[in-house]
């Protein structure tokens, strides 16, 4: 029988689980232990809807409802001290529930507190721009954009930003493998020859280990160098280097009058 | 995209004539003074700089989405190659937030070692910054005294860990290695001739007519600017922002050891200039209080967490258990809980954070770096327009940007 392949997440999986294992829960502790975090939990739930809210690893979580994104950011950076948003994504859970969970970390220097924001959307849903809450977010969600095909409404400048403007599909899905699409295999030879060439300069050697020692166009062999791309010789290439006949400016050279230092001078 | 003729050269670095007498300058992606692959396209009117898009993307590697298909350990050698200027502390900050992760207790004397190579390569990273900004500035001495003393922190390393530039000199739960015999006396040694050296480099630098004339009042970035932007170390605080994370979230032994946290509200290029200098000797203040400590700490270097981490080798090649551990380790990787964390630490370019999501797998399900340079590139958006064009390189070279880590 062929064997299962899961289309929908093509990253690397263990290849061996022992059945009876399950892996244990960071634990996620009450919100109401911190009181800050408490604070903040009540100041943001007084004006919009909080799905979930705890604190892992010493920093809070609240979920809210995607279309309020803009407005708690306002919140946050207004009323509650949340000076930076340090960093923004997205994960894929294509695979599991067709969503994208997007977060974003926030940090108050003046409270000496790290939260982060998250919620859900569908594969296709567009998310507002927090940019004019938050100038910082302006290439994350650039990058974003690029890494998963998140569309973001409002934004100033949507175009890639880390990949080139005519790629194809969007790297950090788990549906994109690690080795590319064939586009990604293709990319070069497709613009800068055309699609017909591919046949004729063929696939790339992507094994970064291999060596032909008879190549002399992309190896050169030590002790016996040649010209490039000059038929590959077994006579050894002369390394001391000096002029025949030239100006005895330096010295010929040789390992056993040299001096080799103890230590730096 | 203009189609490439192979045979018919085009120019797309230069737009000669608009209606507007505007030009469209490319600067990049291939200039001396882009610390890498950076292309600015400026908008230019005259000399003044009235637009400006960077365009980043030339040196990416996807670092996240290789991560997501390597085992934990596997990625550590990876990210030696984010902020390859001073890689140990991007070998530190996944470290740390793997450990977070597991809840694991590194050993004290790892953590003094730890401790050791994160402030030896911020002066590494320091010295390289300043070489290459007074370069590109035109001051060609500092660039060679610079990268001399480099030298011989970069021996120092060497020593420990076999490598100068690619450390991964730090593992998930401690250290490889012991320090070596002798190593201490080269730290001492360093110490000891460095603030005489930091000395030399401002009294070239200092009271020179043309420094201060290039970097006085050049890229002038407000508290307001460098909150917005999510600007971070250096960047920040030569802003008026005392933000270190060393001093607000110790970690290691910060809390442990005094320094000061050197803060300047000239917001200009010529204080972050001088802010570079003084963390500098605040570093060696930190170094010379670890040295007393690594003597009385006891010899464990890495923490014992048998679930996660393998045991020491004489362990390993002596008992059965171990060697069984060790293998499944290193085969299939540890398995961390269920969970995600963001850890935040202090790089020498500002706050590296690692935001790790795991699901139970010996593979991250998401991994996403905050490198601080590629927000400090994002800023040059604002922070070039109204500039004439010398100061943009001025500008760039004092953001301290590493390509390594802004594509990723």
């Amino acid at each position: 029988m062929r064997r299962y392949e899961d289309r929908k997440n093509v990253q690397a999986k263990a290849y061996y689980s022992d059945r009876f294992y399950k892996a244990p829960h960071i634990p996620r502790l009450d919100f109401k232990e911190d009181e800050v975090f408490a604070n903040d939990v009540e100041s943001i739930g007084s004006k919009f809807e909080i799905k979930k809210a705890y604190i892992e690893c010493e920093q809070l979580v609240v979920y809210i409802k995607p279309q309020d994104i803009v407005g708690v950011m306002r919140h946050l950076k207004e009323r509650l001290n949340y000076n930076f948003l340090s960093e923004l994504s997205a994960i894929d859970w294509l695979a599991k529930s067709g969503e994208f969970e997007i977060f974003y970390q926030m940090l108050s220097t003046k409270k000496r507190k790290r939260m982060r924001v998250k919620y859900f959307i569908k594969e296709k849903d567009a998310i507002p721009s927090v940019m004019e809450v938050y100038k910082s977010a302006d290439w994350a969600e650039r990058e974003m954009y690029d890494m998963f095909g998140i569309k973001i409404l409002n934004h100033h400048y949507m175009k890639r930003l880390l990949m080139p403007d005519d790629w194809h599909g969007y790297p950090l899905r788990k549906t994109y493998p690690l080795h590319g699409d064939e586009e990604a295999q293709w990319y070069e030879i497709d613009r800068i020859f055309g699609k017909e060439f591919r046949d004729v300069i063929g696939p790339e050697q992507r094994d970064s280990a291999k060596i032909v020692k008879t190549d002399t166009h992309n190896f050169s062999r030590i002790g016996h160098e040649v010209p490039f791309g000059a038929p590959y010789s077994e006579k050894p290439t002369q390394n001391d280097y000096q002029e025949e006949e030239g100006i005895p400016i330096v010295r010929k050279l040789s390992k056993k009058d040299s001096k080799i230092l103890k230590e730096r001078p | 995209m203009q189609k490439v003729n192979r045979l018919r050269p085009f120019y797309e670095n230069l737009v000669f004539e608009r209606e507007d007498n505007r030009m469209i300058v490319n600067f990049g992606p291939q200039h001396p003074s882009a610390h890498g692959q950076l292309r600015l396209i400026l908008e230019l009117d005259g000399e003044l700089v009235t637009k400006a898009i960077p365009d980043i993307g030339y040196l990416h590697r996807g670092l996240e989405k290789m991560a997501e298909n390597m085992i934990y350990n596997e990625f550590i050698t990876a990210t030696d190659r984010m902020d390859y200027i001073a890689s140990t502390s991007n070998n530190y900050g996944f470290a740390l937030a793997v450990e977070k992760l597991l809840d694991i207790e590194v050993p004290r004397r790892a953590k003094v070692i730890r401790m050791m190579l994160l402030e030896l390569s911020r002066i590494t990273s320091h010295l390289f910054w300043l070489a290459t900004h007074a370069l590109d500035v035109g001051a060609m001495t500092v660039f060679l005294y610079a990268f001399r003393e480099r030298e011989y922190a970069m021996d120092l390393f060497e020593e420990y860990c076999g490598a100068r530039l690619t450390h991964s000199a730090i593992r998930i739960g401690g250290v490889p290695l012991d320090l070596p015999k002798g190593w201490l006396e080269g730290l001492e040694k360093f110490i000891e001739n460095m603030p005489q050296n930091i000395a030399d480099y401002e009294g070239l630098l200092d009271q020179n007519r043309i420094w201060k004339m290039r970097l006085e009042e050049v890229g002038i970035i407000t508290p307001q600017m460098a909150q917005d932007w999510g600007c971070s170390g250096p960047m920040l605080r030569g802003s008026g922002v005392a933000w270190d994370i060393r001093k607000e979230e110790p970690y290691e032994l910060y809390d442990e050891v005094e320094f000061d946290v050197p803060v300047t509200d000239e917001c200009d290029s010529y204080g972050r200039y001088k802010l570079h200098m003084q963390e500098m000797r605040e570093s060696l203040k930190i170094l010379k209080q670890l040295i007393p400590m690594y003597k009385d700490t006891p010899p464990e270097i890495m923490a014992h967490a048998p679930k996660y981490i393998s045991a020491p080798k004489e362990q390993i090649m002596t008992q059965n258990y171990s060697l069984m551990q060790h293998f499944v380790l290193v085969t299939q990787g540890m398995r961390p809980p269920i969970g995600e964390v963001y850890v935040a630490t202090e790089s020498p370019k500002g706050e590296l954070g690692f935001y790790i999501n795991s699901q139970g797998d010996p593979y991250p399900y998401r991994l996403k770096l905050r490198a601080p340079s590629f927000w400090h590139t994002s800023i040059l958006q604002e922070l070039l327009v109204g500039t004439y064009l010398a100061d943009v390189v001025t500008i760039i070279g004092n953001a301290n940007i590493v390509f390594g880590e802004i594509d990723r």
